[in-house]
């Protein structure tokens, strides 16, 4: 049957790679290079070394957005993960209305990063003004509101996630724990815990990324305001390569870096939480 | 669901509501601000629109007026059908053969998917960008194919998942009962991969629908625009920005997505599940 098949390449196979040849392959390998040159235009680059890295560190916005990025994912992930996971425990024990919740809390998810952006200036904007102060006033106020975004956006995403995990955990093992005399603190640290992490895994995986990749919704809510202070990683090498002539090279070379931090930062979690998990 | 009656059920099903209704505050409050003068807009956001600061659909008229929101409307509908329809059709192709026919080229494939889909967008926008230029993709039709490539790493990775579960027994059969391998992927493999490729058409026509950066560097935006464009557009076009039809605007688009989730919601939900637990 393979010998079969096989022939068929061209039409099982060529279209999509052609495509992702042009949207992934291409871009990629092109970006690496471009990283080592001097450039305003793609045809006229010029192999500079590591100029460009150099370049990155001689200012600290980067390190700034960088550890800017760093402290919003931390705080994303602890503050989505627990969250998601509690309403997701609450919603499960089958009281009236569970559905229509799981409903209301998954909706942000549909709605995009840019419109999130504009709804939530609103609102912040709006609460801050009795304090006479705006989302842009300091980093702080950003930093606050893009994280409150993003608990709204994310957590319904996730808790959908965790509660599939929860009830996918055999009643059986519950009812035995108990039988033991385990304490629901107990039952939750040595059952329930350990027979979500597949959904923890996942989860923690997303939101990481997504923390790590954040743009639209920085774009929206504060676009960096003030002065840059507000600046994530994305939104920073975004403007490094529109909103300055002759950083293109830099800006590609801070892309560079930001790629081997997710690599690192994705495959150091994987290893980590899959360790953890048990098989059924 | 837990048959048994839960301890406490009435008054959480009471804070649950009041959260609930929180939840969905923000949206509500766009909503209000939507019918009042732009004036009144950021000065008092939480008053409602009452006598002199009601201003009708005034904000919709002057919203759609400036950003060409049907254009972009339809755009971003054309872009999202025809690109979630494209990658489903080609990657799960794709798959197929890469788990059927096992070679150093199909196991190459298969790990770029996996590195695809780490990469961040970042690292590819400023080349993409030429390139499509370049290649005259800077249309709605071309940026179809960009997102068949982009998106190529996450579907073909969880259509592979699925395939190898699928027994081979059946393909066999179908193949010694003369089927050609493409009859064979469309009358046999593909109605088993049903819910698959609604898991993962959800998946992307979310991230495609909402989609920003890649077809605001992409597009040629002044002829096309889609709807986070024009957004943004109402935004970075003009000195200060106008709330009234950015409020109008921002309801029009909220406003469908919403319809179509409380219908859809159930596939939406357990697609996202599906698709968590594979990825």
């Amino acid at each position: 049957m393979e010998k079969a098949i096989k022939r068929y390449f061209p039409i099982f196979v060529l279209p999509t790679m052609l495509a992702f040849t042009i949207g992934f392959i291409a871009p990629f390998l092109l970006g690496v290079y471009l990283s080592f040159c001097k450039f305003t235009t793609v045809t006229d680059a010029k192999f500079i070394g590591l100029a460009n890295y150099v370049k990155i560190f001689a200012e600290n916005d980067f390190t700034h957005s960088l550890i800017f990025t760093v402290l919003f994912t931390i705080v994303t992930v602890l503050l989505i993960n627990v969250l998601a996971f509690a309403v997701a425990m609450l919603l499960t024990k089958g009281f009236k209305g569970t559905n229509v919740f799981r409903t209301v809390f998954f909706m942000p998810n549909l709605i995009g990063g840019i419109i999130l952006g504009y709804v939530w200036q609103l609102l912040l904007n709006g609460i801050l003004a009795m304090f006479d102060r705006t989302l842009t006033y300091s980093a702080t106020y950003g930093f606050w509101g893009l994280v409150i975004l993003t608990l709204w956006q994310q957590v319904g995403y996730m808790m959908v996630i965790y509660i599939a995990g929860i009830q996918n955990i055999p009643g059986e093992l519950i009812e035995a724990a108990k039988i033991d005399g385990a304490t629901s603190p107990q039952i939750l640290k040595n059952v329930i815990i350990p027979m979500v992490m597949p959904s923890i895994t996942i989860c923690t995986f997303l939101t990481l990324t997504n923390g790590f990749k954040l743009f639209d919704q920085n774009l929206a809510l504060t676009n960096g305001a003030p002065s840059k202070a507000s600046e994530m990683l994305a939104l920073n090498i975004y403007n490094t390569f529109y909103g300055r002539t002759g950083y293109e090279g830099v800006g590609q070379a801070k892309a560079v870096i930001f790629f081997i931090i997710v690599t690192i930062i994705a495959m150091v979690q994987n290893r980590l939480t899959t360790s953890k998990e048990v098989q059924q | 669901m837990d048959k048994k009656k839960c301890k406490h059920g009435t008054l959480l099903t009471v804070i649950f509501t009041i959260i609930s209704v929180l939840y969905v505050y923000p949206i509500i409050l766009v909503v209000l601000n939507s019918f009042k003068k732009k004036a009144y807009i950021s000065k008092a956001p939480f008053a409602l629109p009452t006598g002199k600061t009601f201003v009708g659909i005034e904000n919709y008229i002057r919203g759609i007026e400036k950003t060409g929101l049907i254009a972009a409307f339809g755009w971003t509908l054309f872009i999202t059908v025809l690109s979630v329809a494209v990658i489903i059709l080609c990657c799960s192709m794709t798959a197929w053969y890469i788990v059927r026919v096992k070679n150093v080229a199909t196991k190459i494939i298969y790990t770029a998917c996996l590195i695809a889909m780490v990469v961040p967008f970042q690292m590819e926008m400023y080349t993409l960008s030429k390139i499509a230029n370049m290649l005259h993709m800077d249309n709605p039709w071309g940026i179809i194919i960009i997102y068949l490539g982009f998106g190529a790493g996450l579907a073909v990775f969880m259509f592979t998942g699925f395939v190898k579960s699928i027994p081979l027994e059946i393909e066999e059969a179908a193949m010694i009962d003369g089927c050609t391998p493409i009859q064979t992927f469309f009358q046999v493999v593909m109605p088993i991969m049903k819910p698959t490729c609604i898991t993962v058409a959800i998946l992307q026509a979310m991230w495609i629908w909402n989609d920003y950066l890649l077809p605001s560097l992409v597009l040629d935006t002044k002829k096309y625009k889609t709807l986070s464009i024009a957004i943004q557009y109402l935004k970075g076009g003009y000195g200060s920005v106008d709330m009234g039809a950015m409020m109008g605007v921002l309801v029009i688009s909220i406003i469908p997505i919403i319809i179509f989730y409380l219908a859809c919601q159930k596939y939406i939900i357990e697609g996202v599940v599906a698709g968590a637990v594979k990825g």
